[in-house]
């Protein structure tokens, strides 16, 4: 457990001297975050949210809304939308950091070096997991704290309990980790096949592509994001780690990485 | 200190190295030579407890190699055949990074000790990327070392350097022999394999020789005499022929090459045949076959066949 911590730390002191990770870790949460609370404030400027919502939600979506209002339903409708933006962040930012902290140790060739210590290959790749995860899911939580906060002080308080159902807590404290997990392992995989970070961190983003059919579902009208969707997506993700994991470690081992990672 | 017994490796269908049995003692500097893909670098990695051998067994610094590899590759240092470092890191950093790795009880201080021994301690705050070719070697050889292992794999550690920073490690791996460490250097480097080690071993995937330069050098080319004779006549090797000890007579450029079973017993007799024929020798020296002739004796491909007998290097 101590080299692991060793592993980590290492991890993020070399990583976040790299400009393009630290973009990915502090401007893309900072957008996610700042992007709702700014939809917020410009609509209590437009005033007419009751129209909005009538005009644009989907029908469906009342049935979510339960006993709020039109207005508020209206307000969470929007806000929703960014609970799966709240998702793509323990993707994205776990991908970036892995894609670099692998992938570099190929380009430096430093993965030679580190694999002749008496470490194992478990705690290598757990510290370096943990390295890209611990970060993505750490800002996604403190920034969807950023986010309630914002809500309880720009919607009214119907709008802002709504966000703290079992729904909301279900898919920022569990499918977000499930999937930063997910992320990383594809990182680890695609690593193996390549020299160059952006590649293994494109290739990796790919695991991003079912939640935006999400988005884009919802946003449609086709898919309603309820508690059922939500424990579908931890169940999938679950199911989907169990493999991708299983499958991680078997290229992450001493004798592979040496002879077969090019 | 290290035993192997018919190590083997093989990827599929190539075969990398083939039944390996040798003995490395404590206190050695052991030369692996070889052309490229002979199966060096494949040695040296299963013996370090990086990859598995496909057959065969070693013991490595008192561990058995397959049984408790954590704890043989504690024991031994491995320098790989580039740095490898983390550029973003210092130098400092970059080794204590490793040396918490393994497990080095004092980090701070190890890490003091060989920044100084080295010479890179003013620089422990600059990020590897700056430091020249040279220093970056010498941080990946004291990483190599931080946790002072009795057994230390050098992969071309001279390799890309330039004559002053090649020479600054081979003595650095002088002074690691005075400590008793053993050492298996990987080299193409036939010149430093010469000067460096006690025994070197020819590799191509099997072993082809092994014993100290020196012995090889006589094993397979015996010891030559060179006569430097004024205006020879070209019949001369005649004189020398019959005497029991002569193994073979070659006249190249006014020399004659005289390669001898024991010289200091023959060459009395040889030099008074030679005046009693009118040979006008001017001097006489000792032929000095190198390592890189053993080296295209035993792997063939010599680049230059007639080189030694055309351009002889007296020593």
């Amino acid at each position: 457990m101590r080299k692991v911590w060793v592993i980590m730390r290492k991890e993020w002191s070399e990583v976040f001297r790299n400009r393009l990770v630290l973009f990915t870790v502090v401007l893309l949460p900072a957008i996610l975050t700042a992007l709702p609370l700014a939809i917020l404030i410009g609509m209590g400027d437009m005033g007419d949210i009751d129209a909005l919502a009538a005009s644009d939600m989907p029908e469906a979506f009342f049935q979510v809304c339960g006993d709020l209002a039109p207005g508020d339903c209206g307000t969470y409708f929007l806000v929703s939308q960014f609970l799966l933006m709240f998702m793509i962040l323990p993707l994205a930012i776990p991908a970036t950091i892995a894609s670099y902290s692998i992938v570099g140790e190929k380009v430096t060739r430093t993965l030679e070096p580190l694999l002749a210590t008496p470490v194992s290959t478990l705690e290598l790749l757990v510290g370096k997991s943990a390295a890209a995860m611990a970060p993505a899911i750490l800002v996604t939580w403190a920034c969807f704290g950023v986010f309630m906060i914002g809500v309880r002080l720009l919607a009214s308080p119907a709008v802002a309990a709504k966000i703290t159902d079992p729904m909301w807590l279900l898919a920022i404290f569990i499918v977000g980790p499930l999937l930063s997990l997910a992320a990383v392992s594809v990182a680890v995989m695609v690593s193996s096949r390549t020299s160059e970070p952006r590649v293994a961190e494109q290739v990796s983003m790919l695991v991003m592509l079912p939640l935006m059919a999400v988005v884009i579902g919802q946003v449609a009208g086709v898919v309603l994001l309820n508690t059922e969707l939500v424990l579908y997506l931890a169940l999938g993700s679950l199911a989907a780690d169990v493999g991708l994991v299983a499958f991680a470690i078997s290229l992450f081992q001493r004798e592979t990485i040496l002879t077969r990672w090019k | 200190m290290i035993e192997t017994r018919d190590l083997t490796r093989r990827f599929g269908d190539v075969l990398a190295v083939d039944r390996l049995t040798v003995t490395i003692e404590r206190g050695e500097i052991f030369g692996l030579l070889g052309p490229n893909g002979a199966g060096k670098t494949t040695t040296i990695r299963m013996l370090a407890a990086l990859i598995e051998p496909t057959s065969g067994e070693a013991t490595v610094a008192g561990c058995r190699l397959g049984r408790d590899d954590p704890r043989l590759r504690s024991k031994v240092g491995f320098l790989t055949e580039t740095p490898g470092l983390y550029d973003r890191l210092s130098a400092e950093a970059n080794l204590a990074y490793f040396a918490e790795l393994y497990d080095v009880e004092d980090v701070p201080g190890q890490v003091e000790h060989y920044l100084r021994w080295l010479g890179l301690w003013d620089r422990r705050h600059e990020p590897a990327s700056s430091l020249s070719k040279g220093m970056r070697q010498k941080l990946a050889i004291a990483r190599a070392l931080l946790h002072e292992p009795s057994v230390v794999f050098l992969d071309e550690p001279t390799s890309s350097l330039d004559p002053e920073a090649s020479r600054m490690v081979r003595e650095f791996i002088g002074g690691l022999r005075r400590e008793g460490r053993t050492i298996v250097l990987c080299t193409h480097n036939l010149d430093e394999a010469d000067r460096l080690c006690d025994r070197v071993a020819v590799f191509r995937q099997r072993l082809l020789a092994l014993d100290a330069p020196a012995n090889l050098r006589r094993q397979l080319f015996g010891r030559t005499v060179v006569f430097h004779l004024k205006d020879p006549d070209p019949s001369i090797g005649r004189v020398v022929d019959p005497f029991p000890g002569v193994a073979s007579t070659q006249l190249v450029d006014g020399r004659l090459l005289v390669t001898l079973e024991d010289p200091e017993r023959d060459n009395p007799s040889l030099i008074r045949a030679l005046v009693d024929a009118g040979a006008e020798i001017q001097f006489v020296g000792e032929l000095r076959q190198t390592l890189e002739d053993v080296y295209f004796r035993l792997v063939g491909g010599d680049p230059n066949p007639a080189g030694s007998a055309e351009a002889p290097k007296e020593g």
